[in-house]
C-alpha cells in the first residue's frame, strides 16, 4: 500500500510542478443540437494546440477537459458535476439553453464561473445569487427581435404575423418579438405555432394569409424552418418573410433551396465577416476565427456556434491572467475561482467575433445591440450582408 | 373562413389523412396476425427515403449495416435450408445497394427493398421468437425497438432534416401539388390492392385467416410465422413507399417518423385495431381534425389530436366483452 502511494506521489510531482489550469467544457456534441455543439467543440480542441504552441496562459499550461452531453440536461448536469470535483478553474458551456438552465444551481453551489454557450436571456437574467457566477455569449432572443423589429420599421412594414415552435425556442421567440413590434408600433395580426415534427403548417398559413401581414416572421431553428417558409411561398406569400439567427447553418440553405431565397435574418455579424465595413470592430477577430478554423477543419466549415466558443475563451483568457496576480489556484482553488468571476465580470470593451463585450453586475450578456447583430439576406444560396445598426 | 380556405384545409386534411391511413392498415393487418402493436413503423417509414437521399448522394446508408445484422441473425436462428431467405435476400439487397449507387434510378427500388427486408428480419428476429408471450411484452418490445431505430437513425443520419427531389414538380390545382396527387393515388391503388388481395389471392385469405383464428388457421395448415413475417413485409411494403412519397412535401429526418405512426395508431385505435375499413376512414377524420385545428388553434393542434382518443377508447371500452385469448 505504502508502495502504492509513494508512486501515486511520484506520478503526481511532475504535475503538481507543471500546475496545467484546468479548464471544464460541456457541449452537445451528439444528439439533436450536435450540428451546434461540434463546431464547439472543434474549437476548443483548436484552442488546446494552440496553447501548446504558444505555452498556455501567463506561462501555465492549460488544459480543456471536455465532455459531451448528448443534447441531455441530465447529462449536462452529470458532466458538471464531474468537472467540479476535478478542480476546474472555470466551466464553458453548454450548447442547448434547458441544459444551461440546469447547470445553473451545480455551478452557483460549487461556486464556479461559467460562460455558457445557449440562446436565452433566463440563464443570466436576472443576475441573482445563483447567476452571479454565469455569463454567457451567444445573443439573446431579446437582442436579436430588436433587429428584425428595426429593419421591418425601416422597410415600412405595418403589420407582421407570426409562426414558431411550439417549444421553449419559438414562445421565447414570440413573447419578446411581439412586446418589441408592439413598442415600435407594429400590429401583430397573426400567432401561430407549429412542432418541429409536423408534416404540415397549411392552416396554420392560410390563417396567417388570411389576415394579410405586410411580413411573417418564423420563430424556428434549423431545417425545421423551412416547412412554414415553403408552405408560404407555395400558397402565393408575396411579402417579407424573416427568420431567426437559428437558422444560420448550411443546412438551413441546402433544405430550402430555391424556397428561401430572399429570407431576411437576424445574425451574429461573423456571419458575414468578409462583407462587414472595414471599420466594424469585431471584422477582424472574426476573420482571424475563420482562417485559423478553416485551416484546421476544411474551406467553408465554420458556424457562428463554433464563434461562441471562441469568444468565451477571449473572455476568459485575459481574466485568467489577471486573476493569476491575485490568487493561486494550487494553493486556493475557492479563492482562484471567485477572483476569476470578478475579473470576467470586470471585462469592458473586449472587441470578440460576436460583438463588444462589456459585463457589469447586472448585465451578464455584455453584448450591445448595435455592434452584435447585422441583418442578412439570403440571395443565390448564401449570405448576404443587408445592414448593420452602427 | 371562406370556400378557399375550406377547400386547401380539406385537400391538406385529405393529404395527410391518406398517409395516416395506410399506416393504420398496416398496424390494424400487423396486430390482426401477431399481437404485435407495431410502434416502430414509423421508424420503418423514416429509413426508406433517408437511406433514397444517401444513395442519391453515392453513399451506403447505415441502414444497410443494420439490415445485414438483422439478417445475420435471422440466418442464425433458422440454420438448414430455411436460412437460404435471409441470406439470399441479405445479399440480393446489399448488390442492389450497391447497383444504385452507380444507376441512380435503382435507388427507389433498393431504399423499399431494404426496408421490407428489414421490416421482415424485425419479425422474425424479435417478434417470432415471442410469439406465445403477452400482448403487453409485444408491445414493450415493440417500444423498445421504436426507441432503438430512432437512434440509430440519429446515428446514420444525423440531426438536420433532408429533403429528396420530387418525383413529379408542378402542381395539379391550387393546393394540391403534383407530388401530393400521387400521394394520394399511391393511397388509392394501396387500399384497392389490399382488398383484391385479401378477397381474391388464396395467400390473402390465408393471413386473414391467420388473423381470424390461430389456431384453426395451424389446424388448416396455414403457419403462423409465415404469415407473421408476410403481415411485417407488407406493413414495410406500405410504410417505405409512403415515406418515399411523402419525403419531397414533409422533408425527411430521424424524427419524422414517430408523430406519423402516432396519428396511424390514433385512427387503428379508432377503428377498435380491427376493423381496416374504420380504420381508414379514422385516419381521413384525424387528418382533416388535424388540419382544421391547425387552423383554429395552432397551439393546442396536438393536445386536441390525441383528446380524439378519448371518445373512442370509451367507446369501445363500453362495447367490449371479456374475451378469452
Amino acid at each position: 500500500m505504502k508502495r502504492w502511494l509513494a508512486l501515486a506521489l511520484v506520478l503526481a510531482l511532475p504535475a503538481l510542478a507543471q500546475e496545467a489550469l484546468k479548464v471544464g467544457v460541456v457541449v452537445s456534441a451528439t444528439g439533436p443540437a450536435a450540428s451546434l455543439g461540434i463546431p464547439e467543440r472543434n474549437t476548443f480542441l483548436m484552442l488546446q494546440d494552440l496553447l501548446e504552441r504558444t505555452g498556455g496562459v501567463a506561462g501555465r499550461k492549460v488544459q480543456f477537459v471536455i465532455l459531451d452531453d448528448a443534447s441531455d440536461t441530465t447529462q449536462a448536469v452529470r458532466n458538471t458535476r464531474r468537472l467540479v470535483e476535478e478542480g476546474v478553474v472555470a466551466i464553458v458551456g453548454t450548447t442547448t439553453t434547458p441544459a444551461s438552465l440546469g447547470m445553473i444551481p451545480v455551478v452557483a453551489e460549487a461556486r464556479v464561473p461559467t460562460i455558457s454557450l445557449a440562446a436565452s436571456k433566463d440563464i443570466i437574467h436576472p443576475v441573482d445569487a445563483q447567476r452571479l457566477w454565469v455569463f454567457k455569449t451567444p445573443q439573446t432572443e431579446e437582442l436579436m427581435a430588436r433587429a428584425i423589429v428595426a429593419d421591418m420599421v425601416a422597410r415600412g412594414v405595418k403589420t407582421v404575423g407570426y409562426i414558431g415552435f411550439n417549444d421553449a425556442y419559438g414562445e421565447g421567440w414570440a413573447r419578446f418579438f411581439e412586446a418589441e413590434a408592439r413598442a415600435k408600433g407594429l400590429q401583430v395580426v397573426a400567432s401561430e405555432r407549429y412542432a418541429r415534427t409536423d408534416t404540415s403548417v397549411t392552416g396554420q398559413v392560410l390563417r396567417i394569409l388570411a389576415r394579410r401581414p405586410d411580413a411573417v416572421l418564423i420563430g424556428a431553428s434549423g431545417t425545421p424552418a423551412v416547412l412554414p417558409q415553403r408552405t408560404l411561398k407555395e400558397r402565393g406569400y408575396a411579402g417579407l418573410i424573416y427568420q431567426t439567427h437559428g437558422v444560420a447553418n448550411p443546412d438551413f440553405l441546402r433544405v430550402g433551396g430555391a424556397d428561401v431565397e430572399g429570407t431576411l435574418l437576424p445574425a451574429g455579424p461573423i456571419l458575414v465577416a468578409e462583407q462587414l465595413p472595414s471599420g466594424y470592430p469585431t471584422k477582424r477577430p472574426s476573420l482571424d476565427y475563420i482562417q485559423r478554423y478553416e485551416a484546421r477543419y476544411g474551406i467553408g466549415s465554420y458556424s457562428t456556434f463554433g464563434a461562441h466558443a471562441w469568444d468565451a475563451w477571449l473572455i476568459l483568457k485575459p481574466a485568467l491572467e489577471r486573476a493569476l496576480k491575485r490568487a493561486d489556484p494550487a494553493k486556493d482553488l475557492a479563492g482562484f475561482r471567485a477572483a476569476l468571476r470578478d475579473e470576467i465580470e470586470a471585462t469592458r470593451g473586449l472587441v470578440a467575433t460576436h460583438g463588444v463585450f462589456t459585463f457589469s453586475r447586472e448585465d451578464h450578456l455584455g453584448l450591445r445591440f448595435e455592434d452584435s447583430a447585422v441583418m442578412v439576406r439570403v440571395e443565390g444560396g448564401r449570405w448576404k450582408l443587408e445592414r448593420t445598426f452602427r | 373562413m371562406d370556400a378557399t380556405i375550406l377547400g386547401f384545409l380539406l385537400l391538406d386534411g385529405l393529404q395527410n389523412g391518406v398517409v395516416y391511413g395506410l399506416l393504420a392498415l398496416s398496424l390494424v393487418l400487423v396486430f390482426a396476425v401477431t399481437r404485435v402493436i407495431l410502434v416502430p413503423i414509423g421508424e420503418l417509414l423514416m429509413f426508406a427515403p433517408l437511406s433514397l437521399v444517401w444513395l442519391l448522394e453515392g453513399k451506403l446508408p447505415g441502414t444497410l449495416w443494420l439490415a445485414l445484422a438483422l439478417g445475420g441473425a435471422w440466418a442464425f436462428l433458422a440454420r438448414g435450408r430455411e436460412a437460404l431467405l435471409p441470406v439470399g435476400g441479405g445479399l440480393g439487397v446489399a448488390l442492389l445497394l450497391l447497383l444504385a449507387l452507380r444507376v441512380p434510378a435503382l435507388a427507389y427500388p433498393a431504399a423499399v427493398a431494404l426496408v421490407v427486408y428489414l421490416g421482415a428480419a424485425t419479425y422474425r428476429v424479435f417478434f417470432q421468437p415471442m410469439r406465445e408471450a403477452t400482448v403487453l411484452s409485444l408491445l414493450i418490445m415493440a417500444v423498445g425497438l421504436h426507441v432503438a431505430y430512432m437512434g440509430l437513425g440519429l446515428v446514420f443520419f444525423g440531426p438536420e432534416q433532408f429533403r429528396p427531389r420530387p418525383l413529379l414538380e408542378g402542381e395539379i390545382l391550387v393546393g394540391l401539388s403534383r407530388q401530393g396527387g400521387l400521394v394520394l393515388l399511391f393511397a388509392l391503388l394501396a387500399v384497392v390492392g389490399l382488398y383484391l388481395f385479401f378477397r381474391q389471392s388464396l395467400f390473402g385469405k390465408a393471413l386473414l385467416a391467420a388473423a381470424e383464428n390461430r389456431l384453426g388457421a395451424r389446424l388448416s395448415g396455414i403457419s403462423p410465422q409465415e404469415a407473421g413475417m408476410v403481415a411485417f413485409a407488407i406493413a414495410s411494403l406500405l410504410s417505405a413507399l409512403s415515406g418515399l412519397l411523402l419525403a419531397p412535401l414533409i422533408n425527411a429526418a430521424y424524427f419524422m417518423g414517430f408523430m406519423l405512426g402516432l396519428k396511424g395508431f390514433v385512427a387503428a385505435i379508432l377503428g377498435g385495431l380491427m376493423s381496416y375499413p374504420v380504420a381508414f376512414l379514422g385516419a381521413l377524420l384525424v387528418g382533416f381534425f388535424e388540419s382544421f385545428t391547425s387552423f383554429y388553434a395552432s397551439a393546442y393542434k396536438e393536445a386536441l389530436v390525441f383528446l380524439l382518443l378519448v371518445p373512442a377508447l370509451f367507446y369501445q371500452s363500453l362495447r367490449a366483452r371479456a374475451v378469452e385469448e
